[in-house]
C-alpha cells in the first residue's frame, strides 16, 4: 500500500498556496494528512499535485475577535481540545474535539482539514453547524465567507472550489450562560461515529442548538427538538421528547431503509438523550 | 515555487542530523526503514489504525505511515532505537520487560513511542496513558501486561507486587 506518484509543492505563505491551487486543474491541499494520506496509500485518492500548506503558521491559531473565535484551518485538533480559551469560550467544541479519533491522529489532523473534508461522521463539522460557524474560502479571485448551512452539501462534498483555501473558521461564542451537551457513539474507541448529538442552550435568550450527525450525509440540526428545549426549555421530564423528536428529524431527513441506517437513527436518539440530560445536569450546577 | 517528485529532506532522527533526497510519495515509515535502516518502527496497517509505526516528531507523537518523508524537513524525529541509553533500557521499556507488556512485540515499538510522548506532558497519570494506548492495537496480550507496565512505571517498580506477575506464569 503506497500512494501513487504524485507532485509536491510546499508553499510558504498563504497567497503562494492560493496562486499554486490557481495554477494546477488538478491539485489536493495536504493539511494533516490524517483522512487523505490513507486514501492515497489505498490509491482511492491519486492527486497529480500537493500543495502542503503546513508550513503556513500563520494559518494555526486561535483568537477571540468580536465575540467569536477565529480558528486558523491549520490549528491541529489536539490544540482545540486542550486550548483554556476554547475550553471557557466554547466548551462544547473542546469536548467534541476530544472524540476525534485517537490523540496521535489528533496531534495531526487539523481543523480545516476535517471541514473540508466533510464527513457526516465527524465532530467539527457537526460543530460548525450547531455553532452556526462561518468558513472563510480565499481564491486568486478573492475571499468569501459560507456558512455552515450552506458548506456541506453531502458525503465528503462541501462547496469549496478546486482553487478554493479554506483558511479560517469563524465560530460565534455562545452567551456565557448557556448550557451545553454532547455525546457520540462509536464501536471502538477512536473510530468515526456511528451516530452523535451535540446542543447548546441558552434559558436567557431562548435559544436553542441541536445538531445530529452520522445518520445523515452531512450533519443535520434538529428543528423540532430546538423546538422543544427552546420552548419547554430544559428539563429532565421532556428528555425523552426532545430526543424523539430528534430522531423524527433525522428520519424525516434521511431514508433509513436498511438495518445500518435504522441502528443510527436509533443511536441518534439514545445520544440525543445523553447530551439533553448533560445540559439539565449543568442548569443544576449553575443555581 | 515549482512542483517535484522529487525532495530534499534535511532533519534530526535521534540526535543525528539526516539528509536525503526523496521521491514526494516516501513515507515517513518507509524513509525511517528503507533510507536510514531504523526497522524498529515497524508497519502494520499503513492507514494510521493499527498504531506499530507511531513515532515522535518535534515532540509529538504522530502515525509515521500518514506523513510523507518530505514534510520533515526541518524535524526533530525519535523512534524506538533512541529510548535505550547505552544498552540501559528506560524505565518505561524496563517495565513492559517486568512485566510482559509484550509477546510477539509487532505493536511495541509504536505503543512505547506514544507512551513516552505522554509521559513527558505534566502530569502524565493512568487515564492518559490508557487513552494514549486507546490510538494502538495489539493482538497478543490482552493489553493486561500492558496496563500493568503502565502501572509500573507510575508508581516505581518497588510498589508493583510482582508475586502475582510470576504466580501467573
Amino acid at each position: 500500500m503506497k500512494p501513487a506518484q504524485f507532485d509536491y509543492v510546499r508553499p510558504q505563505s498563504a497567497a503562494e498556496a492560493v496562486r499554486a491551487l490557481a495554477e494546477s486543474d488538478d491539485c489536493k491541499v495536504l493539511a494533516g494528512g490524517q483522512s487523505l494520506v490513507p486514501l492515497m496509500n489505498f490509491r482511492l485518492a491519486q492527486p497529480p499535485l500537493l500543495v502542503d500548506i503546513n508550513r503556513l503558521t500563520e494559518l494555526a491559531g486561535i483568537t477571540e475577535v468580536d465575540g467569536a473565535l477565529r480558528i486558523g484551518a491549520m490549528t491541529r485538533t489536539r490544540r482545540l481540545e486542550t486550548s483554556a480559551l476554547v475550553t471557557e469560550r466554547i466548551p462544547v467544541l473542546a469536548a467534541a474535539a476530544h472524540w476525534v479519533g485517537h490523540v496521535q491522529i489528533r496531534n495531526r489532523g487539523t481543523v480545516g482539514g476535517s471541514i473540508a473534508h466533510g464527513d457526516p461522521s465527524a465532530e467539527l463539522p457537526a460543530m460548525c453547524v450547531l455553532l452556526d460557524a462561518e468558513m472563510i474560502l480565499v481564491s486568486s479571485g478573492g475571499t468569501r465567507a459560507v456558512s455552515a448551512g450552506d458548506f456541506f452539501e453531502g458525503f465528503l462534498t462541501t462547496v469549496v472550489e478546486p482553487d478554493e483555501l479554506l483558511t479560517e473558521v469563524h465560530i460565534p461564542i455562545p452567551a456565557a450562560g448557556a448550557v451545553w451537551g454532547f455525546s457520540e457513539y462509536a464501536q471502538r474507541a477512536g473510530d468515526f461515529a456511528l451516530a452523535g448529538v451535540g446542543c447548546v442552550v441558552d434559558r436567557h435568550a431562548g435559544t436553542a442548538g441541536l445538531v445530529a450527525f452520522g445518520p445523515s450525509e452531512r450533519p443535520m440540526r434538529c428543528p423540532s427538538a430546538e423546538e422543544i428545549l427552546r420552548v419547554d426549555g430544559l428539563s429532565l421530564d421532556r428528555v425523552s421528547d426532545v430526543a424523539d423528536a430528534a430522531t423524527a428529524d433525522v428520519v424525516a431527513a434521511t431514508e433509513a431503509v436498511d438495518a445500518e441506517a435504522v441502528h443510527r437513527v436509533a443511536t441518534v436518539r439514545a445520544m440525543a438523550r445523553k447530551a439533553v440530560e448533560q445540559a439539565v445536569r449543568m442548569t443544576g450546577e449553575q443555581r | 515555487m515549482s512542483s517535484e517528485t522529487a525532495v530534499s529532506v534535511r532533519c534530526t532522527v535521534n540526535g543525528e542530523v539526516v539528509q536525503r533526497i526523496v521521491e514526494a510519495r516516501m513515507l515517513l515509515s518507509d524513509f525511517l526503514r528503507h533510507e536510514l535502516g531504523l526497522t524498529g518502527t515497524h508497519v502494520g496497517c499503513e492507514h494510521g489504525v493499527c498504531g506499530a509505526c507511531t513515532v515522535i516528531v518535534d515532540g509529538s507523537s504522530i502515525r509515521a505511515c500518514l506523513m510523507f518523508a518530505a514534510q520533515v524537513d526541518d524535524a526533530e524525529i525519535e523512534t524506538i532505537e533512541s529510548l535505550a541509553k547505552d544498552g540501559a533500557l528506560s524505565p518505561l521499556q524496563q517495565a513492559f520487560h517486568d512485566q510482559h507488556g509484550l509477546q510477539c512485540g509487532f505493536c511495541t515499538p509504536g505503543i512505547l513511542m506514544s507512551m513516552t510522548a505522554c509521559l513527558r506532558e505534566p502530569a502524565p497519570d493512568r487515564e492518559k496513558l490508557l487513552e494514549t494506548l486507546g490510538g494502538h492495537i495489539c493482538r497478543c496480550t490482552g493489553y493486561v501486561g500492558i496496563k500493568r507496565a503502565v502501572d509500573q512505571v507510575l508508581d516505581g517498580a518497588d510498589s508493583v507486587d510482582r508475586s502475582t506477575v510470576e504466580g501467573a506464569s
